[in-house]
């Protein structure tokens, strides 16, 4: 099969390394197709528990500006170890698991998303919050039917933020072996600098990011049916 | 705790420290590769933020530049550049470094500049001065806070990021953490992880103060003071 020239050429080192290769795509898919499935549970474990997480504490920072200060400086300071040090940490307790980058990433997301609900929840107006009580509002009603939609824009921007980086994070796992694409671009890098496995996890990863950033996008115009018709 | 006694064992050790590519030798790579970085970052970013900010264009730039960036994994960018022809090593890991450290800086001065009021400026002009007066002598001290805040953001960013180049076989800290893995030797992680994270520790507290220094007007300790703007301009690092 192989030909003098082909041989002249494997001899010389220059053997093909595209830097895309759609043959690489459809021979991997299904590899391709599990990676992205880690990375998509991971980011949406991820978020969701963070969200969750994040719920409670900026209700409780509301409460007063030193708890506020608390919370929000403990976060930032989670905020500034570095990923893999993170993972490193995590490990001894929950190992080689995809649960040493899940607890990660929720811990990352933390930051982000405590302080938007924060700033969302305190640019409810306090006379519109006063006007809710003396309609014979209760604390759960108050914040189910007046806080939350008033507060829904700057919660789902630090959705967006929050998702979107953490689809970038996602990737820091592969030293657990868990990180979703990231496993492509290591292990791309591992089989000899294969370029055309680097570049499709590395553009999986973006594209990733960006489709969850327009679906996000698309839930806060579905469930701020009021913002379109003020704005039209 | 086990490992923790092993990882106390570690630093205890001091061939550790002094060895070949021990852990003065990849915290001196470690700090050379991310004050260049961030260098380079503000060569690019400071003034580009500057002029945006003061003509008052490229709002919307900004916000997509930091958008983007946050979108592309630190470790895809590391692993691209080896693989081009910059090849592995310090270089490419401070190309990538740089590249993800010039939005937090580029932002946060465009937002400086373009919140400076507009009455200084006025009278700043009416004083005589020339726009490049206007934008260094007026400007750019009501700017620095917020300048210093992206340098801040940026350099921790860079510190914590450049862990990540020991994944793509460069240098810095992080390798004693690849190392310990590929050994077994989970207490060397753990030591590697303590050292990254008061690396980037005392990064944020140095820039903290530098920033506090160089900021204009009656200096007031801002401990504990967190503002809670929403943070979707950008005023979060990227990837750590």
């Amino acid at each position: 099969m192989l030909s003098a020239a082909s041989d002249a050429v494997l001899a010389a080192d220059a053997a093909p390394n595209p830097w895309f290769d759609p043959s690489y795509v459809a021979d991997n898919w299904d590899t391709i197709l599990s990676y992205l499935g880690e990375h998509v549970r991971l980011t949406v474990a991820a978020v969701v528990l963070g969200a969750l997480l994040a719920l409670p504490l900026a209700l409780i920072a509301r409460r007063s500006r030193w708890l506020a200060a608390g919370v929000l400086g403990v976060s930032t300071l989670i905020y500034t170890i570095p990923s893999l040090a993170m993972f490193a940490f995590l490990f001894p307790v929950t190992g080689l698991s995809q649960t040493t980058v899940l607890i990660g990433l929720v811990l990352y997301s933390l930051v982000v998303l405590v302080r938007n609900f924060l700033a969302g929840l305190q640019s409810v107006p306090a006379d519109v919050r006063e006007s809710a009580r003396g309609m014979g509002y209760g604390p759960v009603r108050l914040f189910w039917q007046v806080e939350l939609p008033l507060a829904l824009p700057s919660f789902m921007a630090g959705i967006r933020v929050a998702t979107v980086s953490t689809v970038a994070l996602v990737t820091v796992g592969v030293i657990v072996g868990h990180g979703g694409l990231g496993q492509l671009i290591t292990g791309g890098f591992n089989a000899n600098f294969y370029r055309a496995e680097i570049v499709t996890g590395a553009v999986g990863c973006v594209l990733l990011a960006l489709v969850a950033d327009l679906l996000l996008a698309g839930a806060e115009r579905a469930l701020t049916p009021w913002a379109r018709q003020a704005r039209s | 705790m086990n490992l923790l006694q092993d990882a106390v064992r570690y630093l205890n050790d001091p061939f550790n420290w002094t060895r070949t590519n021990g852990i003065f030798d990849l915290l001196a790579q470690h700090l050379r590769i991310s004050v260049i970085a961030v260098l380079v970052a503000m060569v690019i970013g400071i003034p580009v933020g500057a002029l945006l900010g003061h003509t008052g264009r490229g709002g919307g730039f900004t916000v997509a530049l930091s958008n983007v960036s946050r979108a592309i994994p630190t470790l895809a960018l590391l692993t691209v550049f080896a693989v081009t022809p910059i090849g592995f090593g310090p270089r490419a890991t401070t190309i990538a470094l740089a590249v993800f450290a010039i939005p937090p800086v580029l932002t946060n001065t465009y937002v400086g500049f373009r919140g400076v009021d507009r009455d200084v400026v006025e009278a700043a002009r009416a004083m005589g001065m020339n726009e490049r007066q206007v934008l260094l002598r007026a400007e750019l001290p009501l700017a620095a806070p917020l300048l210093m805040t992206g340098v801040r953001t940026a350099a921790v960013q860079v510190v914590a990021t450049a862990t990540l180049a020991a994944l793509v076989a460069g240098g810095g800290l992080g390798r004693i953490i690849t190392l310990g893995f590929r050994q077994l030797d989970y207490g060397a992680v753990l030591a590697g992880a303590i050292l990254v994270a008061l690396l980037a520790v005392a990064t944020e507290l140095l820039l903290a103060a530098v920033s506090w220094l160089v900021t204009p007007g009656p200096k007031r300790l801002r401990v504990g003071r967190v503002r809670t703007r929403p943070t979707d301009a950008g005023a979060v690092p990227v990837t750590p």
